[in-house]
């Protein structure tokens, strides 16, 4: 439960993800995006050279939207936030959303979080970044 | 290792294009939300769209023969680049004010950056967008800058 009292180093909760081929499917439907990475094994795998069906990095995105999302519940907004995706990986892997406090300033009752998706290998896939403002 | 932008790349830095109007509908979030396996309320709901909902809504709805062999939209706001596979690099948003249904937003996206680096497996080509939203009266809602990767 975040609150100005937080302190500096303290984890989120983390939650993990294991994306399905259906799933997979929507979410691309849902943002419309017909690239043939996400849905077309044959064509990835052998024209793109990927050793399988690919995860969107926005999705990893969203779930770290998400990670902040819950744990900040009624109690503040999302300010801003960013990630960068630095691996890729693919349909069939589990993968974590988490983050740490890093900074909390008590002037403007802002919050910010250093945050990461790693996959089963403890890799981190894609590091990112947010500022939330308590209400 | 700078060689692959060429001066008529580098001068569709700056460049934006028409703006595109965009109605927020309650059954669009609620999908979104389920695609993405929200847990909110208040995303699940479709009261509020998620802090990504605008991922791609400025996508050009083409015909589907406009479409590249790898599945993707013809970018009418892309130079003809010497790499074309392409990979998500990242985002940076900030957020302004929460997107309901009913929003009747305008967007707004300008290419800001074309830089090449030399990654593991060979050279990229970073593109950079700034996705401006806007209420139809001009409220700024939310700024997105999203990077794409050519490889």
């Amino acid at each position: 439960m975040p609150s100005i009292d937080i302190a500096v180093g303290t984890a989120i909760e983390e939650r993990s993800h294991h994306p399905s081929m259906v799933s997979l499917f929507l979410y691309n439907a849902v943002i419309w995006n017909p690239h043939r990475i996400h849905f077309d094994e044959t064509y990835t795998t052998q024209v793109e050279k990927h050793p399988g069906i690919v995860i969107d990095g926005p999705l990893q995105g969203d779930w770290l939207a998400q990670v902040v999302t819950e744990w900040l519940s009624d109690d503040g907004t999302l300010v801003e936030m960013e990630y960068s995706n630095r691996r890729a990986c693919y349909l069939g892997e589990t993968l974590r959303a988490g983050g740490t406090v890093s900074e909390v300033n008590r002037e403007t009752g802002t919050i910010s979080l250093e945050l990461y998706i790693k996959n089963q290998r403890n890799e981190v896939l894609a590091p990112g970044r947010a500022i939330v403002k308590l209400s | 290792m700078n060689n692959l932008l060429t001066p008529e790349i580098k001068d569709w830095i700056g460049r934006s294009d028409t703006p595109i109007p965009l109605e927020v509908s309650r059954r669009d979030i609620q999908k979104y939300a389920i695609a993405t396996e929200q847990r909110v309320e208040k995303y699940r709901r479709g009261d509020e769209a998620p802090p990504m909902f605008l991922f791609n809504a400025h996508s050009p709805l083409v015909d589907l023969d406009q479409l590249r062999p790898d599945g993707l939209t013809v970018d009418a706001l892309l130079p003809e680049l010497p790499l074309k596979r392409v990979m998500a690099g990242g985002v940076k948003n900030t957020y302004h004010r929460p997107i309901r249904p009913g929003d009747q937003l305008v967007l707004t996206r300008t290419l800001t950056d074309i830089y090449e680096k030399q990654g593991r497996s060979g050279p990229l080509i970073f593109v950079t967008y700034v996705m401006r939203v806007e209420t139809e009266a001009g409220e700024l809602v939310m700024e997105e800058t999203r990077k794409r990767i050519f490889r």
